[in-house]
């Protein structure tokens, strides 16, 4: 009895630890994993095949693209309540917070357009025509630019974010995925999952750096398909998911030359650190896992079953 | 800084204008007889093909808004006993760039025609081997897989599962025959036994008595792993899953297909080209309809990538390295340059969902695995595209 109070007990406490949230395309749900114990603490339902998440900046709200619902859902990450929803256009994919903390923008996959929505006022503010199938969303540091890419036109669209129009459409390689300002915003880099590269632009004149290739031994290059990235501290490394591959890149972001691959698990998607950014947590969406990246040693440290293909993940901290 | 961005908007907008590039298709259908199918259930849609090719028209005029290019597609029909020559030698005078939905011999005579010397004629629908061997052309690219390719991506679905001991019923369709000869060629390539094998010429309502007639058909057949049906029409093949005498696997043209594309294929953003196709026309996207849209948006990735509308120079950057379709199907599409076949991955599916995708693991090529499928270059006596 006094064994079961005190799991009631413990159950009931918040959470101290911080936590990585993962959406579950094909469950309809989000997993809460616990940054210490590396467990599942909690698992929510959501809206139908739930794919890109983000936090509010005080981590008091839970943003979710419920795809085959349409909409955006509102989560209240202490209670798991879905609080309303937003505008979304139709099939929202994944989305960026502006810097304003109000201001989603949302790819809307199967509209080829990208909707700016207001999350205090709950209205569409624009719908920007963009090329076909967008995904990747990036905004930059200073909020003055936003970035769209087509997985099937193949472009990063230039958004200006004070007129809500494009301003510039630049070309990639096929199936470009995602998209990240870096190094305070002077470089935009977009991954492309068919043309096996990511795209590094010069965000003053939209002109191209470098473009990274990867060879991961015993894969053969069609295989190797990088899709969502993120950097480490001082933007110095970025760790990119090579999907089918089932290994993450690590890519010095000064010479662009890749260093590392990690072995992770089956069609890595996408990833968060903690919040030191010591660890990476990777979205594998054909095992259903989450692998645990020991970012100093670059060696997978655990596994985390999750549900159905995990798709996106984002950090909350709990103190 | 606002002055920066009315430069970049100048400059944006100069750049698009600068950029004009016109690119007009034809979509070429000789239609041919439909013999006549013991089941009425599967009526064939009049615009087979035709709404693959719109909807990758669509895909390229909105990737064009943004470069400053723009297409066109018209559509021409040759009703069954018209002139097909004539009307393309007309189409020839208007575009050299003609999707061809055509069976391979009149393909054959459109192509020697002397109009057709520069043009890239795309093939959507002749799966004939020789067209991409001995009867290749430098001005066809296929973007319909071989039935070749087809029949080795279910040949290594059965190593896989080691059934090495198979039997087949084949047709009176030349179509049936041709399937047939395709798959007793890919059991020798990947070293499997076809102990028996019986010519379906029954003429009975099988609606009516399959229950009856095909356990008798298929006694004498003895035990076995799988038995393939050849009968690409659609004509008897559905009335023997189900019925044969021992309970084995039916595959083929029915039960497990490998085919070049199906409803159920929604991995890989697959889902996103479908629901695109359903919403615009209103029925599930066809086989045909995925080799049109490939045929058009491999123009349309070439004219995107080399900003030129000129049929040679889009024919050789579409043969060359730096080509590559995103095709919904995992892998990046590229041209084969020995005998111009678009590469893919060949889905073996049943009506309800997805079983695997060839090439399948473990069966490796010093190239890419893609050309474990169909002709591979050793295999294919082309030689048109060797200038």
């Amino acid at each position: 009895m006094i064994r079961m109070t005190l799991a009631l007990m413990i159950a009931a406490l918040p959470a101290v630890a911080d936590e990585i949230w993962v959406s579950n395309e094909k469950d309809d749900t989000v997993s809460v994993i616990d940054i210490e114990t590396l467990e599942v603490i909690q698992t929510y339902p959501t809206g139908e095949r739930p794919r890109g998440i983000t936090f509010s900046k005080d981590f008091s709200r839970l943003y979710i693209c419920a795809s085959d619902s349409d909409t955006v859902q509102v989560m209240d990450p202490n209670t798991g309540e879905i609080l309303f929803d937003l505008p979304s256009g139709e099939d929202p994919e994944q989305f960026v917070l502006h810097p304003d903390d109000r201001h989603l923008y949302i790819a809307n996959e199967d509209d080829a357009i990208t909707t700016v929505v207001d999350t205090e006022t709950r209205k569409v503010v624009a719908q920007i025509d963009v090329g076909i199938e967008p995904e990747g969303m990036a905004v930059s540091p200073d909020g003055k630019i936003a970035i769209t890419t087509s997985e099937t036109t193949n472009m990063a669209h230039w958004i200006d974010t004070s007129t809500q129009e494009l301003f510039a459409n630049t070309l990639v390689d096929s199936r470009p995925r995602h998209a990240e300002f870096a190094k305070d915003g002077t470089e935009l880099w977009v991954s492309s999952e068919i043309g096996g590269t990511i795209t590094v632009f010069n965000v003053a004149d939209q002109s191209e750096i470098a473009k990274i290739d990867f060879n991961v031994t015993g894969v053969h290059p069609d295989r190797v398909q990088p899709v969502g990235f993120e950097f480490t501290n001082g933007d110095t490394y970025a760790f990119v998911a090579l999907g089918p591959s089932n290994h993450v890149a690590v890519v010095n972001a000064q010479t662009y030359e890749v260093e590392d691959y990690v072995l992770v698990g089956r069609r890595v998607w996408h990833m968060d650190f903690n919040a030191d950014k010591s660890q990476l947590f990777t979205t594998n969406g054909v095992s259903g896992d989450v692998t645990v990246i020991d970012v100093a040693s670059r060696k997978p440290i655990k596994t985390i079953k999750v549900g159905r293909f995990p798709w996106g993940a984002a950090f909350r901290p709990t103190d | 800084m606002r002055l920066i961005w009315a430069v970049l908007a100048v400059w944006a907008i100069f750049g698009f204008a600068h950029a004009d590039v016109r690119l007009d298709m034809t979509y070429l259908l000789v239609e041919q007889p439909q013999p006549p199918t013991l089941s009425g259930l599967d009526p064939l849609p009049d615009t087979l093909g035709i709404d693959g090719a719109h909807a990758g028209l669509q895909d390229n005029i909105t990737t064009g808004r943004f470069l400053g290019h723009n297409y066109g597609l018209d559509v021409v029909r040759v009703p069954v006993g018209g002139d097909a020559v004539a009307a393309a030698q007309a189409v020839l005078g208007t575009t050299q760039i003609v999707v061809m939905d055509a069976p391979a011999d009149i393909l054959l005579q459109i192509a020697d025609l002397p109009d057709a010397r520069g043009a890239v004629l795309l093939n959507v629908a002749a799966e004939d081997v020789a067209l991409r061997a001995e009867n290749c052309r430098a001005n066809i690219l296929h973007t319909v897989p071989s039935v070749a390719m087809r029949t080795d991506a279910l040949a290594q679905f059965f190593v896989k599962k080691r059934w090495d001991d198979l039997v087949m019923i084949v047709g009176e369709h030349p179509g049936d025959v041709a399937y047939a000869d395709a798959m007793l060629r890919s059991l020798q390539k990947f070293g499997l036994k076809l102990s028996g094998q019986k010519t379906w010429a029954f003429d009975a309502d099988m609606r009516r008595n399959a229950a009856q007639e095909v356990p008798l058909f298929t006694q004498d057949f003895g035990d076995y792993n799988a038995l393939i049906v050849a009968d690409e029409l659609g004509d008897f093949g559905r009335y023997i899953i189900y019925n044969t005498w021992q309970a084995r696997p039916v595959v083929g043209s029915e039960g497990l297909t490998a085919v070049t594309w199906s409803p159920v294929v929604e991995q890989w953003g697959a889902a996103q080209l479908q629901s695109r196709f359903t919403d615009e026309f209103r029925r599930s996207m066809a086989q045909k309809d995925y080799a049109a849209w490939a045929a058009v948006r491999a123009v349309g990735e070439a004219v995107t990538r080399t900003n030129s509308n000129d049929p040679a120079t889009l024919r050789s950057y579409m043969l060359s390295d730096q080509f590559e379709l995103a095709g919904f199907k995992g892998r990046p599409l590229t041209f084969r340059t020995w005998n111009g076949q678009l590469r893919q991955p060949i889905p073996l599916v049943h009506p309800r969902a997805l079983v695997a995708q060839a090439p399948l693991e473990g069966f490796l090529h010093q190239r890419t695995e893609l050309d474990t499928l169909g002709l591979d270059q050793p295999e294919s006596n082309c030689t048109e595209f060797a200038q």
